[in-house]
């Protein structure tokens, strides 16, 4: 936590911080997270970032992030970190990388495939990461990282 | 074990036992050499290896010809088919899913082979039963049967695949045989010239793999001079459905229709293949040109099911 951008929000007791999203796609993370109940989330957006320029950076009270919500938070950019802060420190930082494979937490933009119609378990082999490449495990179509729908 | 497998490799036999036929993609090129060297073998084995064993037979939607192989197949081996030719008659008709109907069927049967107009249903068919699912074809997606047949066909015409100058002709852009057999032969190293109207080029996609594998193709929009040369023909039918203006249709569909005339022009080599059924591509005059591959190509399904079936079933153990 030593970005001098980081600052500027509310300090955190309890919770986590994302950090280092891609500028521009803290909305589509909280998106993904959901923010219901009463805790304070923080959003910041295009803050100044020493190693990329511009970033987005999310500040969550009260919440650790499931391993689903990681997978997700994973998609939208290559450098993004968690911190999971207790009692104003930082206990853990996570890794946010794509692994071999995304599971169950986008949907196929192909509308025949058969994941769109039965209830089923979606997944996509990640053939590269930045830009992100992924084939349907299923209808086998390769999809790119705008054409894939993270529900 | 009869004679004519004793020299095989046992253990790749053994590997093949329960294995589901979903994707040519999930196959190393080695275990494709192996499945085209054991279908030769069953051009000659006659023997009803698979007694009693049932085979499902799921058409969601109809495919006669696939079908009729298929069932052709597993009668020869020893063994009898049920299951049903169109949706209409399944229950999926009311609302079941694939996994359900599947669940069902597999007390019913040794081996199953989906037909599904929905792309990923095989796969889905496999993960849902231990038994062996053999994809059929699923939507727009693979056949995996019509790429070994193809891929047969090749290799028996021609005694090798390596080497080799295969042109494609046709709708490059939608056609599914194309794509699966273009794929596969990724594995190899041919020669490829791409034949079709701009508007139904070779995806972008499997272009960049010809070139990510070095495969050396070229476009071209005329069948002539692009055939002259070559030692396959791989024809396909244009399906007037995909295109958006009729007028480009009517214009490229007398383009690509191949017949005698061209013969002078293209080499004594040139065999030509067309998963059937043609419409007005390749013309009944070159039905008795000696290299005019098709119908072979078609009975060569046959002998390739039979020796899909007896691996996957283990019947030549
Ligand atoms: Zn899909």
């Amino acid at each position: 936590m030593t970005d001098h951008t980081e600052y500027r929000v509310t300090a955190l007791r309890d919770g986590t911080v994302i950090d280092h999203l891609p500028p521009g796609m803290a909305l589509k993370a909280l998106e993904f997270i959901g923010h219901e109940g009463g805790n304070i989330v923080t959003v910041g957006m295009y803050l100044d970032s020493r190693k990329y320029g511009k970033k987005d950076l999310i500040k969550l009270e009260n919440k650790e992030l499931n391993e689903a919500e990681i997978a997700k938070i994973a998609i939208l950019g290559p450098h993004t970190t968690l911190a999971i802060i207790r009692d104003y420190r930082v206990v853990a930082k996570v890794a946010v990388n794509i692994g071999d494979e995304i599971a169950a937490v986008a949907t196929c933009p192909n509308p025949t495939c058969i994941t769109n119609h039965d209830d089923l378990r979606t997944r996509f082999h990640v053939m590269n990461r930045h830009p992100l490449r992924v084939r349907c495990h299923y209808c086998e179509r390769v999809v790119t990282e705008a054409e894939l729908e993270v529900t | 074990m009869h004679e004519l497998f004793k020299d095989i490799d046992q253990d790749r036999a053994r590997s093949f036992k329960g294995r589901d036929i979903i994707s040519p993609l999930d196959f190393e090129k080695d275990e494709i050499l192996f499945l085209l060297d054991v279908a030769r073998r069953f051009e000659t084995f006659r023997e009803p290896v698979l007694p009693g064993c049932i085979l499902a037979a799921l058409f969601f939607e109809p495919s006669t010809r696939t079908r009729l192989s298929f069932e052709s197949a597993i009668q020869r081996l020893g063994g009898s088919v049920l299951g049903f030719a169109d949706k209409g008659v399944s229950s999926v008709a009311k609302g079941e899913t694939l996994y359900d109907t599947i669940r069902v069927v597999e007390a019913y049967c040794d081996a199953i082979v989906i037909r599904h107009p929905l792309e990923g249903s095989a796969r889905v068919a496999a993960e849902s039963t231990e038994r062996p699912v053999i994809n059929g074809g699923d939507g727009a997606n693979q056949h995996p049967t019509q790429t070994l047949l193809d891929l047969y066909t090749i290799r028996k015409e021609k005694d090798r695949i390596d080497g080799l100058r295969i042109g494609f002709l046709g709708d490059l852009k939608y056609g599914r045989a194309v794509h699966s057999l273009v794929d596969t032969l990724c594995h190899f190293d041919v020669e490829m010239k791409l034949i079709s109207p701009k508007t139904l080029r070779l995806p972008a996609q499997l272009r960049e793999k010809l070139d990510s594998v070095g495969i050396s193709f070229s476009e071209h929009e005329e069948i002539l001079p692009a055939a002259a040369g070559l030692d396959i023909l791989y024809t396909t039918r244009i399906q007037k459905e995909r295109f958006p203006d009729l007028l480009d249709y009517e214009r490229v569909k007398s383009v690509y229709q191949v017949d005698r005339t061209i013969l002078p022009e293209v080499g004594e080599e040139l065999t030509i293949m067309h998963p059937l059924p043609r419409v007005t591509e390749i013309s009944p005059d070159l039905d008795d040109y000696p290299r005019a591959a098709y119908f072979r190509q078609s009975a060569n399904g046959v002998t390739v099911r039979r020796a899909l079936l007896a691996l996957v079933l283990g019947g030549i153990l």
